[in-house]
């Protein structure tokens, strides 16, 4: 479970998040809507724990324990996962090499022995064919030179390799076309479980069609103005944010 | 106006007294040694107001000059190859040399796979062979004080011969074992015949705590047609001032894919003088360099088009650490008549830590009108976006540091074909950040 109170951001000088509390409990699939600007993406940074931004405020609580002390690999080790809107390129690291020493360095720090080769080229392969990865993609340096859906099915394949409980995707359907939607959708629905739980950040209701969320969060100028269910995407959708502008204005 | 008389340093004084004892038992003719000392001895030790040294002021870096090394007993000889680690899995033909001196009797001259022929250098100079004169294949290093001292002191090394196809790689492998102080001075020259193609392999390894004072020269002459694949890894001792001279002359229709890998030595100069000396030739020169704590690499590059429709790639690859410095000199040269030449040349620096600095200096000399010629040069920072990526992965910094490092040198390394060489060139590196810590 994360919970997330009265949480304040700034970077440099510029408060961010103002406030902001949320709660997502254990197998939820919580999605948060808003408009640009609005802070979801410096949201799922700070919870991945990206050094740029100064925490003024409040806590974030992964299973009753504040990650905001932790460096990114501890928080990763506890089990964050921040799939990001724009994969980075790593030139000369095979995507292969960078999978075994992710998957290693994470069950180094929990205690657990390291996987041996054919342990590990077998999960590979398994999750690889779930999301339509050919294995030559594998081979390459890590993004370098990946189409977009590419990029974000390497990441949902590294969600599921890693085995996180708290995952974010950010802004994951920007730069997908129909199918690769599709593929990446069905990847996070087949993690779906009691154990894990999502924050999904999109602009669009689209994404939320093929992941359907329990809950809906509508953050705006730092903060979540407005909760409610699935149906309160669709709302949005119709209405667009300018509701949340006009209240901001008055 | 008065005479100007040049002071000489306590080494300079030093070499000159070493030269006058070893010259009557040093191998050959005394007349082209003394030559050559003559002509480095009236400019003594390069230094900073030498526009080839601004960066590596030997004046100032050899403090004293070492003694040179003895010829070690074969007993010495045969421990300290058996302690000598690098490329030890890598099936070569291995032709050794202890404190600067060929092991002649762990080679099995007989025994060498078809197509190599070896000659030691040594009894060569002493009794005249004829592959002498075949020595000195490239002007530019003729010209270069540190290779004239090496020509003055050249005590030992082999001669080596490639008719076709050699697939076996030959190791020349240079391991130093005194516990104190030496200098050495060796000499290699391989000559690859007509449409012949070989690889080769230097290690340069030594004692840690001694300020060894190795002075390596080898010369490649690849004749026409004839393909060459070239590593060199320098894993000197951390106190040795190393300076190394690679110089090779390429044939037309050649080809050369070389690289010098430096993680050891406090002081290292490293050159490369090339010369395209016939047509439609490539030439893939790399290198890579890890330098810490108070290091000192400088790799110096002269590479001459002297033919047309000739291709050359450099790509050096250097990253610092603690307060060290690293300096790339690269000069491409393209005559008159060199039309179509096609050169690129490329150094990046990672600068590690806050004290580290780089100099890189990338020079153009063009006198030919259709030509593409291109240089770059590079200094920066791990990029903390892609630091935060990998820790975001749960990799702790350390490793996600090296990771990145791997990849910035990889970039230079992946040109190593043989999988062998390649593989122990990354476990270098990969040593070399595991000290890092």
């Amino acid at each position: 479970m994360l919970e997330i109170k009265n949480l304040v951001v700034q970077i440099e000088d510029k408060r961010i998040l103002n406030g902001l509390n949320l709660t997502v409990n254990n197998g939820e699939v919580a999605a948060i809507m808003g408009p640009n600007g609005s802070g979801k993406s410096t949201l799922s940074y700070v919870i991945a724990g990206k050094e740029d931004y100064e925490v003024l405020d409040g806590e974030i609580l992964l299973d009753g324990e504040n990650i905001l002390e932790m460096g990114p690999d501890e928080r990763a080790a506890a089990g964050v996962f921040l799939a990001f809107q724009y994969p980075l390129e790593i030139p000369g690291v095979a995507s292969m090499t960078f999978l075994k020493a992710a998957m290693n360095a994470q069950l180094k720090a929990r205690g657990e022995s390291e996987l041996s080769t054919p342990d590990f080229i077998k999960r590979v392969n398994a999750a690889a064919a779930q999301l339509e990865i050919p294995k030559d993609m594998l081979k390459r340096a890590l993004n370098v030179g990946f189409s977009g859906g590419e990029k974000k099915r390497m990441e949902i394949l590294q969600m599921a390799l890693l085995r996180s409980s708290f995952c974010i995707l950010d802004e994951t359907d920007s730069g997908l076309d129909i199918d690769a939607l599709r593929i990446v959708s069905e990847g996070v629905n087949a993690l779906r479980s009691p154990d894990r739980s999502f924050l999904v950040i999109t602009h669009y209701q689209r994404l939320l069609n093929h992941i359907v969320p329990d809950t809906v969060h509508v953050m705006h100028s730092g903060r979540i103005v407005r909760s409610g269910g699935k149906e309160l995407a669709l709302e949005l959708e119709a209405n667009g944010y300018a509701d949340y502008r006009e209240s901001e204005a008055a | 106006m008065a005479a100007i008389t040049l002071m000489k340093t306590p080494a300079e004084t030093a070499l000159v007294q070493a030269f006058e004892a070893a010259k009557a038992t040093l191998p050959g003719d005394v007349e082209s040694r003394a030559q050559a000392f003559e002509t480095f001895n009236r400019n003594g030790l390069p230094h900073r107001r030498v526009e080839e040294f601004k960066y590596t002021d030997l004046r100032a870096l050899v403090r004293e000059a070492a003694p040179f090394a003895a010829k070690p007993s074969l007993d010495e000889a045969k421990r300290a190859l058996l302690d000598a680690k690098s490329f030890a899995g890598v099936d070569a033909v291995r032709i050794p040399f202890v404190n600067g001196h060929l092991v002649d009797s762990a080679i099995a001259f007989d025994g060498l796979p078809e197509g190599i022929d070896v000659v030691p250098l040594a009894s060569a100079l002493a009794s005249g062979h004829e592959w002498l004169s075949r020595l000195s294949p490239v002007d530019w290093a003729s010209k270069n004080p540190v290779y004239q001292l090496n020509s003055a002191f050249m005590a030992d090394g082999v001669m080596i011969r490639v008719v076709g196809e050699v697939t076996t790689p030959i190791h020349l492998q240079f391991v130093t074992s005194s516990t104190t102080p030496v200098a050495t001075a060796t000499r290699v020259l391989v000559v690859v015949e007509p449409e012949a193609s070989v690889t080769l392999v230097e290690s340069h390894e030594s004692t840690n705590g001694a300020a060894h004072q190795p002075n390596d020269v080898v010369e490649l002459i690849a004749a026409d047609g004839a393909h060459v694949r070239h590593v060199r890894l320098n894993a000197e001792g951390d106190q040795a001032i190393a300076l190394s001279t690679f110089a090779v002359k390429l044939g037309a229709e050649a080809s050369l894919n070389t690289i010098n890998v430096a993680v050891g030595s406090s002081v290292f100069r490293h050159q490369v003088f090339g010369v395209f000396s016939g047509e439609n030739t490539t030439a893939q020169i790399n290198g890579a360099s890890m330098l810490k704590d108070r290091q000192h690499g400088d790799t110096t590059l002269i590479i001459e088009h002297a033919a047309p429709h000739c291709e050359s790639r450099e790509l050096f690859k250097t990253v610092i650490d603690g307060e060290a410095t690293g300096v790339f000199q690269g000069k491409i040269i393209v005559p008159p008549h060199a039309q179509k030449t096609d050169g690129r040349m490329m150094s990046a620096a990672l600068l590690l830590s806050e004290g580290g600095a780089m100099n890189n200096k990338p020079e153009l000399e063009i006198f030919a009108d259709d030509v593409q010629c291109a240089h770059g040069a590079t200094c920066g920072q791990l990029d903390d976006d892609l630091l935060f990526y990998l820790m975001a992965r749960g990799l702790p910094k350390p490793e996600a540091e090296s990771l990145l490092v791997q990849a910035f040198l990889g970039e230079a390394i992946e040109f190593v074909e043989n999988d062998s060489l390649r593989e122990a060139l990354i476990a270098s590196v990969e040593a070399w950040l595991r000290a890092r810590g």
